[in-house]
């Protein structure tokens, strides 16, 4: 198989892969994180806006491993540099 | 769509080039600095005011009480670094909604540039408040070998604000694009909503993780600064 074709394929594989596996640690770690919040303002409702904003902070801390996954995974599918290489070795 | 903002040129002049991003950052600075000129040409300290003045009296208050809550000091010292992040990067994020513009944060260039600055201002404002040797003494403070622990966390905390915003803005807008070519005509608006939503919400991390690192990099032994 010529090395464009493998590229093309293995980089479609390795970005599903990527945005899958790498959404799901995130995920879990939000729901945990966010029904922590809603029991501390069930238990303390004058501290509400304090509990939200360290829980927007915190979702925030938590959401960056997705998103550096979903990075990754925009990359090897639209800016990926060994595609581009290969490209213009076989059009120059 | 392009990926990349900075790619798009729109014009040159000689030999520099202006891209998207640096177009629509224009636009967003125009926005802003003519819209608040336009409003506080005329303020009013009765009873009666204008809508627009009260819009900024409302933004500017919360502004300062949010501050003020995080760093538990004066917060008029630090209103103008953090207040022009949280407004630059709200006024560009929601009018993402707004057809033919581009959000100049979709770009990696423009988020760097931002992390970069609160990157900079976190010595800037330790060090002023602080003085040089405690400053640099908090580096070494668990113990002299978690120095290089403490660089390293503060470059990838810069890193992870700007990826941060970056990914969350450019996901926003480029899955817009892609469902415009597969259901174009009422479900791109509901992920517009959803970009309007993450982009208010990301405005706001940015500048209170900002606050947070600059608060943590000023914090004083005593915690009885005078609050107003």
């Amino acid at each position: 198989m010529d090395p464009l074709a493998l590229i093309g394929m293995v980089s479609v594989i390795v970005s599903g892969l990527t945005i899958a596996i790498g959404s799901v640690g995130p995920a879990f770690g939000e729901g945990k994180a966010v029904a922590q919040a809603l029991s501390s303002i069930a238990q303390q409702p004058d501290e509400a806006s304090t509990i939200t904003r360290t829980l927007f902070v915190g979702l925030a801390m938590i959401e960056s491993t997705a998103i550096y996954c979903f990075v990754v995974a925009m990359i090897l599918i639209f800016a990926n540099p060994f595609w581009k290489y290969f490209v213009t070795q076989a059009g120059g | 769509m392009e990926i990349n903002p900075d790619n798009i040129a729109i014009f040159s002049i000689g030999s520099f080039t202006v891209n998207a991003t640096l177009l629509f950052t224009w636009i967003v600075m125009l926005i802003l600095a003519l819209g608040s000129f336009l409003i506080t040409r005329k303020l009013s300290s009765g009873l009666k005011i204008k809508s627009g003045q009260n819009l900024l009296e409302v933004i500017v208050v919360s502004m300062r009480s949010q501050i003020r809550e995080v760093s538990q000091q004066i917060p008029d010292q630090y209103l103008p670094f953090i207040g022009t992040l949280f407004l630059f990067i709200v006024v560009s994020n929601i009018l993402a909604v707004v057809p033919g513009f581009d959000p100049p944060t979709r770009s990696l260039s423009t988020t760097a540039a931002l992390a970069f600055c609160v990157f900079l201002s976190v010595p800037i404002y330790g060090i002023r408040k602080k003085g040089l040797k405690n400053y640099l003494r908090a580096y070494v403070k668990p113990s002299f070998f978690m120095l290089p622990f403490n660089i390293i966390g503060e470059l990838s905390r810069t890193l992870a604000l700007a990826v941060r915003l970056f990914g969350n803005i450019m996901s926003g807008t480029v899955i817009i694009g892609i469902l415009l070519a597969i259901t174009p005509f009422f479900v791109p608006i509901a992920l517009q909503l959803l970009g309007l939503l993450t982009g208010i919400i990301q405005a706001y991390i940015f500048a209170i993780l900002a606050m947070v690192y600059i608060a943590s990099a000023t914090r004083s032994k005593q915690q009885g600064e005078a609050n107003e």
